[in-house]
């Protein structure tokens, strides 16, 4: 029989924070396994494209090093999944610098795994040429162009390769892109706990305690995998789980309430059963796993678009407010008018978004309420950040002293709150890639490195 | 006739992916549950008209267990995908708002 395998799920992002005492509440519960998860796409493209992390580097070493040292001064294997927040090569290089600073500052020794996600360009096209990619839902069609044009792609790593990083001996595995399950259901399922419950288990550790009530992504979960159920439990004294909070986490950012989909195959947990069994722990049985017939990744790929500058004005002129549709055809003509001809081929996308009236929902907006004030978010894209400032430098001046029929304030439409009042965005990247690719062999596209620290 | 925001407990939306936005409503009771699955606005077609969207876009699905009902859509902003040029909302924890004057009978 299986024996039982404890897991701490330290926080639901690395570098949110979690608190202490939940940590070593963790360790005092002798786990098998401790880990986090440090990568999402949910902030959008631009991390993968530019390899850089959302989550600052102070703050990943702020929630490592208490973490590391003491998962490996006990013992206790450790994993980072999406290392460096979007798993592309810079991004674990980030998380392998913190890492190795800590080891030398606290002279930590261990076997390290690392293992890297990004997938070759050219994989992706022969494969797309072999009619070996979809689309996920919702997602547009891929091309060969678009794969070209990737700053990087990577492919979301699922258990297997984790399994072979435990097998090889690694102590502490930083891998790339990873399936958020992956991190914390391959140790069970490699010591031979039943996958459908692994993971869905794995599903509710990732975001760390948001399944707790009060909820936290910020703080710790244990997770005990036993035969035929799991439990969860908040690792700070003052949460609890409710058969509610942790039924209601496995909808979380799920498009399907019931079927987990994982490159392996799909969780049902359409049958589980979820019960209270003390005041803070929820039991959970039933959860079914369904082996798929081919496995398939999913890729994530980041393509840069242009570089963007913006400004932020508002307006709480009556008349100005209630000609916003008849001002912005006006700056859109006078910028097409004032740029050069090289500038109209480069190309450029002028964007307006109105605070208060529907910045948030567009055209999508119910509400008819007329505003007292608007603020006036004023985006320009173009092919380099010069071209970009340059249309927005237009766009804001033109904005400002539009004349429009029925005007009485005539020094100035907007009221700017800063100067310089344009700012240079940097960098736009989309998803170029996020599609599924019929693969093989798991380990061979995700192979693990062993180093001694 | 109370609206959906004030008979939901939780109303929320998030990105289901960079291509998807999932909109979970949970309601405090199986009663207010049932009462806001059963009324005659609570539609794919009406989810559609308002998201303006097609109704085969909208998938409406119920989760007796939690009380709580999920739909999920595509992402309405974006010029490809989440953070793309022109998105309005990157994580997409905002667009539930066209549900919430949804009228309930």
């Amino acid at each position: 029989m299986t024996s039982e395998a404890r897991i701490v799920a330290v926080n639901g992002m690395l570098g949110y924070g979690y608190e202490l005492d939940s940590l070593q509440a963790g360790i005092a519960a002798r786990p098998h396994l401790m880990g986090c998860d440090a990568g999402s796409t949910d902030p959008g493209p631009y991390y993968l494209g530019s390899g850089k992390s959302l989550v600052r580097a102070d703050q990943i070493y702020r929630d490592l090093k208490p973490a590391l040292t003491a998962a490996v001064r006990n013992r206790v294997p450790f994993v980072i999944g999406s290392a460096g927040f979007a798993g592309a090569k810079p991004n674990i290089e980030l998380t392998l610098e913190i890492v190795r600073q800590i080891c030398r500052e606290e002279d930590l020794h261990f076997k390290l795994g690392v293992i890297r996600s990004d997938v070759n360009k050219q994989a992706v096209i022969a494969a797309l040429a072999a009619g070996e990619i979809e689309p996920m839902p919702g997602a547009p069609g891929l091309t060969r162009e678009l794969v070209e044009q990737s700053a990087h792609i990577v492919g979301q790593i699922g258990t297997e390769p984790y399994i072979a990083a435990f097998e090889q001996g690694a102590e502490v595995v930083i891998a790339g892109r990873s399936c958020d399950t992956a991190i914390y259901a391959a140790l069970p399922i490699w010591r031979g706990h039943d996958p459908g419950l692994a993971l869905h288990m794995a599903k509710i550790m990732e975001c760390g305690a948001q399944c707790g009530i009060p909820l936290a992504p910020n703080d710790c979960l244990l997770g005990s995998m036993h035969k035929d159920h799991f439990l969860v439990r908040p690792l700070a004294a003052h949460r609890v789980c409710t058969p509610e909070s942790v039924a209601a986490h496995t909808m979380y950012e799920q498009g399907n309430p019931f079927l987990l989909y994982e490159p392996e195959g799909i969780v049902d947990i359409r049958e589980a059963d979820f019960t209270q069994v003390d005041r803070q722990t929820v039991r959970v049985s039933g959860s079914r796993f369904e082996p798929s017939p081919a496995l398939k990744i999913k890729l994530e790929g980041a393509r840069r678009i242009g570089a963007r500058a913006f400004t932020i004005a508002g307006a709480r002129d009556r008349h100005v407010i209630e000609n916003l549709d008849v001002i912005e055809r006006a700056v859109n003509d006078a910028v097409r008018r004032n740029l050069n001809a090289q500038a109209l081929r480069d190309g450029y996308q002028l964007h307006f978004r109105y605070y208060g009236k529907n910045g948030v929902l567009g055209e999508l907006e119910p509400s008819v309420v007329a505003p007292a004030e608007v603020g006036i978010l004023i985006e320009a894209i173009a092919p380099t950040q010069s071209l970009a400032s340059y249309v927005l430098s237009l766009a804001r001046s033109s904005y400002l002293h539009c004349p429009f029929d029925g005007r009485k304030a005539t020094a100035g439409n907007l009221a700017f709150p800063f100067s310089p009042s344009d700012f240079e965005g940097g960098d736009v990247y989309d998803f170029s890639v996020y599609h599924l690719m019929k693969v093989k062999d798991q380990n061979a596209l995700f192979p693990v490195e062993l180093e001694t620290i | 006739m109370p609206q959906l925001g004030d008979l939901a407990s939780v109303i929320r939306s998030k990105n289901a992916g960079p291509f998807q936005v999932t909109i979970d409503i949970m309601f405090a009771n199986a009663g207010d549950y049932a009462r806001a699955l059963r009324a005659p606005s609570f539609t794919a077609a009406e989810i559609a008209r308002r998201y303006r969207i097609a109704e085969d876009e909208v998938a409406l699905i119920p989760f007796a267990r939690v009380h709580a009902i999920k739909i999920t859509i595509p992402r309405r902003w974006g010029s490809r995908g989440s953070g793309s040029a022109a998105d309005r909302d990157v994580y997409g924890a905002q667009q539930h708002g066209p549900l919430v004057d949804l009228e309930i009978a």
